[in-house]
């Protein structure tokens, strides 16, 4: 049975987080590969082809990200990472190289679980994510004619409202960085204009949130990015 | 030829060329005779031709001879025409002509105004021909305007009896000498020699007197010994009949002689003195230069430079550098010869003052402010012996050039400072984030497995003993107080480091408020939030991270001191220049007299009470607040009765003009089939 479960590889230098990441994923069904570097993770990760990835951005040998961009290069299997709360810098690279998510430690290990079943979802949904129509809330958003209705009224979006409700739609769970936002909706010169991205979204929600202080679906990830929560 | 020379080359230079269709610039000559007249008719026309003037003054050997007080007179004539903007320059010569050519020539000057008086019309001038007519024959094409003199009150004539240059009599003294000691060997040659040859044994005194005395004694020497020449040795003796017409060509022949090596040894000495004093002048600057660049502080340029400006003009010099705050460092200590609210004059204006300048040219000393590039370093201080030395233009201007070779001395020691400064700034900074980040790290660790494990067990359990879950999650939930206790301590240290490094974004206070409420989660109880935040409220620049953490702070704080399931308020509005933010509780509010004291690091309204928390939480958001330069403050709230519901934390941020966002293009809006035709009353 246990053979059978998703293989998750876990690149993890302290042994105790290691072993209680194990422990809590394996218990959960899962089969689990460990590294304790960089190195050793990208031999795993080679050998194992494993569908998920839970990788502490502070290992010995290596910069986590540098273990992501080499990983992009060959695969698009979710990656979780592990990061302190107040390195904001960092974080954000390893989202912007390609990482799906992140975890603050200290995390619960219920958190854990629930992006690792959320990171599996996606990848699984992803090949045919020509979704025809996305409804959170009481919002559809009918992405081939590009109409959206909120509560059966016609809610209207300007084009560029529109590219940016969809590229966070098109990856529901997965933290958006700003980088990545602006130049998907914006183009590549405009990654630095920030404000753009606030303004625009202000206008989502207020078009779309219940409450626009206290967004339910358009969630804010701190100095990292957007997140879409169907 | 060289006349021939000068005129082609100022006729037909090619940057002349284009100097003359625009008229090229103005020249006036200043000379010991020139009025104000010539300089107010260079200015004036400089001034319709909208061309640059310059004066030139061409001292001569003849009249570096001059009193002392006539070359005074000249130098304040060539100052007033600095005073009337022109660029004035002295030049030593031979030959004035050709120098005010060269000069034109190298101004690219087309115009020459020089002064004419009722004797230069006369051909018994100092120059032979006029300069005037000297000029125009070495370059033709040079416009030539010649002012007659206003009068004689202008620029005085040396009136009769008026003392010349010093008379040294020990140089006649020393002709007559040798003309006794020509007379002597002529003597004792006389039995042998022709008369032909005795003259040739006065010749050579004279020759002798020539070369060594000057002029008046070579003079002298001639004529005495022509006369002994004719008593003693022209028959008959000792008699001054001449007998024969012959030896006044002796005489004539021995006067040209004399007075030609006399005139040729004087020249040949006044140039050698002039490029000797060059020359000095020259090794004294590279002699500053290479000092100077050796040079490692502030004392050094001091100590280096003072000795080379005291010997090169041979004056009391002092060099008074700024102190970073750009008050003059006066060592009280060295009793010096300066006036010290005139250097702090000179170094308020930037302009020179004292000796020669526009301000106190009556003070003993010239105060020359050291201006390098970024700004004035200071003071340079000379007082020479001689003042008039400081007004010649070239003088002045290498008083100017060590002045500008010290300020970049000093310049240059200044931004070495400002660079070890920043690097040992930047290394302390390294070396205490990578502290705090190893410090965070390792604590880190071992509580994120303490949490996890604690997790794990509290679910194994769950279901067999769930009093065992329970305390499970109890170990879970210290753990992570620790964790938030850790990092908060941490934050603060680095808070406190006083460079704390902002990430600045363009930043929506709504989006903030609504992160921060979320961030808190379960602890807030469940309480109410209200938020009043306005959807047209401008951008804020600002670290969003660390003001979501004020804002977390802030609110963590309200839901620990007041009753379960009240209500909290956020309002955010903009006032003037910044945007107010306030989170209002219904708690007990602040103790009195603790508005202030209540973040104060490890402050906390109620001492020993029950609620946790170190009160970290709110000295951790004014530093923050303060490193966005707002404030942050506390007041009771109170109702109509006065009585006091509840506390109300603000914090503001300044309000910076936020870039503007592009709007939608037409042909974007167009290719969207809308769903209505009119917008849904969004702000664009």
């Amino acid at each position: 049975m246990t053979e059978q479960g998703p293989q998750i590889l876990v690149i993890e230098d302290d042994q105790a987080i290691r072993g209680v990441i194990r422990s809590t994923l394996e218990g959960a069904g899962y089969r689990v590969a460990e590294a304790g570097n960089c190195a050793r993770g990208l031999v795993e990760a080679g050998t194992r082809k494993p569908d998920l990835v839970i990788l502490d951005l502070g290992l010995p040998d290596r910069d986590g990200v540098e273990f992501i961009r080499e990983m992009r290069s060959w695969s698009t299997k979710p990656i979780i990472v592990l990061s302190a709360r107040t390195e904001e810098e960092q974080k954000v690279a390893a989202l912007d190289e390609g990482a799906d998510d992140y975890l603050a430690k200290p995390f619960g290990v219920a958190e854990m679980l629930a992006r690792v079943r959320a990171g599996l979802r996606r990848a699984v949904r992803s090949p045919d994510s020509e979704v025809a129509t996305v409804t959170f809330g009481d919002v559809t958003v009918d992405v081939v004619n590009r109409t959206v209705s909120r509560a059966g009224a016609p809610v209207h979006l300007t084009v560029v409202e529109f590219r940016l409700l969809a590229a966070l739609l098109a990856h529901p769970g997965k933290i958006v960085t700003h980088r990545q936002l602006l130049r998907e909706v914006w183009g590549p010169a405009y990654v630095e204009h920030g404000h753009y991205l606030r303004v625009y979204m202000g206008h989502l929600r207020q078009k779309l949130e219940a409450l626009p202080t206290r967004p339910r679906h358009l969630v804010t990830e701190t100095g990292v990015g957007y997140r879409f929560v169907p | 030829m060289h006349g021939a020379s000068s005129a082609a080359g100022v006729g037909s230079a090619p940057a002349n060329a284009a100097d003359a269709r625009k008229g090229g610039a103005v020249l006036a000559c200043v000379g010991p005779d020139t009025g104000d007249e010539v300089l107010h008719a260079a200015a004036r026309l400089a001034g319709a031709m909208g061309t640059p003037w310059h004066a030139v003054y061409v001292e001569t050997p003849a009249l570096a001879r001059l009193p002392d007080e006539r070359r005074e007179a000249i130098l304040r004539r060539l100052k007033s025409a600095e005073d009337l903007g022109a660029t004035t320059a002295t030049v030593a010569a031979q030959e004035p002509a050709e120098a005010v050519v060269e000069h034109a020539r190298a101004r690219h000057a087309t115009t020459l105004v020089m002064g004419l008086r009722p004797h230069d019309t006369d051909r018994r001038v100092r120059f032979g021909r006029g300069l005037g007519e000297r000029v125009s024959a070495q370059a033709p094409t040079l416009v030539l305007v010649r002012v007659p003199a206003a009068g004689d009150a202008a620029a005085p004539r040396r009136a009769r009896g008026e003392p010349g240059p010093t008379v040294r009599w020990s140089r006649y003294a020393w002709a007559l000498a040798i003309c006794a000691v020509a007379t002597a060997v002529a003597a004792l040659l006389f039995p042998y020699l022709d008369l032909a040859n005795i003259v040739m044994v006065f010749l050579l005194g004279v020759v002798l007197a020539a070369i060594r005395l000057g002029r008046g004694p070579a003079i002298t020497a001639v004529v005495i010994s022509v006369l002994c020449f004719d008593v003693f040795f022209v028959p008959p003796y000792f008699s001054l009949a001449v007998s024969n017409v012959q030896y006044l060509v002796t005489f004539g022949v021995m006067l040209v002689v004399g007075v030609t090596i006399a005139e040729l040894t004087a020249r040949l000495r006044y140039q050698a003195r002039v490029s000797a004093y060059r020359e000095e002048r020259a090794a004294n600057l590279f002699a500053l230069g290479r000092e100077l660049s050796g040079a490692l502080t502030t004392d050094q340029v001091v100590k280096k430079s003072v000795p080379i400006v005291e010997a090169t003009f041979r004056a009391r010099a002092d060099v008074l550098a700024c102190h970073d705050s750009g008050t003059l460092a006066v060592d009280e200590g060295r009793a010096r010869a300066f006036d010290r609210a005139l250097a702090e004059l000179a170094l308020g204006r930037g302009e020179p003052v004292g000796i020669g300048s526009a301000e106190r040219p009556d003070a003993p000393a010239l105060y020359m402010p050291l201006k390098a590039p970024m700004r004035t370093r200071g003071v340079l201080v000379v007082r020479p012996e001689n003042p008039r030395l400081l007004r010649i233009p070239e003088q002045r201007r290498l008083v100017e050039t060590i002045a500008t070779l010290v300020a970049i001395a000093l310049e240059r020691i200044h931004y070495v400072k400002v660079a070890q400064q920043t690097l040992l700034g930047m290394e302390s900074e390294r070396l205490r984030s990578s502290l705090l980040g190893a410090l965070s790290h390792d604590i880190r660790t071992p509580l994120t497995a303490l949490v996890g494990l604690a997790e794990t067990l509290s679910m194994r359990v769950a279901t067999a003993a769930p009093e065992a879950a329970r305390e499970a999650d109890q170990i879970r939930d210290q753990a992570r107080r620790i964790g938030q206790l850790v990092e908060n301590l941490l934050e603060m240290a680095r808070l406190q480091g006083g460079a704390v490094k902002l990430n600045h974004g363009w930043q929506s206070i709504e989006e903030l408020v609504g992160s921060a409420i979320e961030s808190l989660g379960s602890a807030l109880d469940g309480r109410p939030i209200e938020t009043d935040v306005p959807a047209t409220l401008p951008l804020v620049w600002c670290d969003a991270v660390l003001i979501e953490r004020v804002l977390a702070n802030l609110l963590e704080n309200a839901s620990k001191y007041t009753p379960p399931a009240s209500r909290i308020a956020i309002a955010a509005k903009e006032a003037g220049d910044e945007i107010v933010v306030t989170v209002s509780d219904e708690g007990p509010g602040v103790p009195r007299g603790q508005e202030q004291t209540i973040f104060g690091k490890f402050q906390r309204g109620e001492r020993e009470s029950a609620i946790p928390g170190v009160g970290l939480g709110l000295a951790i958001a004014r530093a923050i607040v303060e490193a966005h330069r707002g404030r942050i403050s506390v007041e009771n709230r109170r109702d109509a009765r006065g009585e006091v519901v509840g506390a109300a934390f603000s914090f503001t941020l300044p309000l910076e003009s936020v870039p503007p966002v592009e709007p939608e293009s037409a042909a974007d809006e167009a290719d969207i089939d809308f769903a209505q035709p009119r917008r849904g009353g969004a702000p664009a």
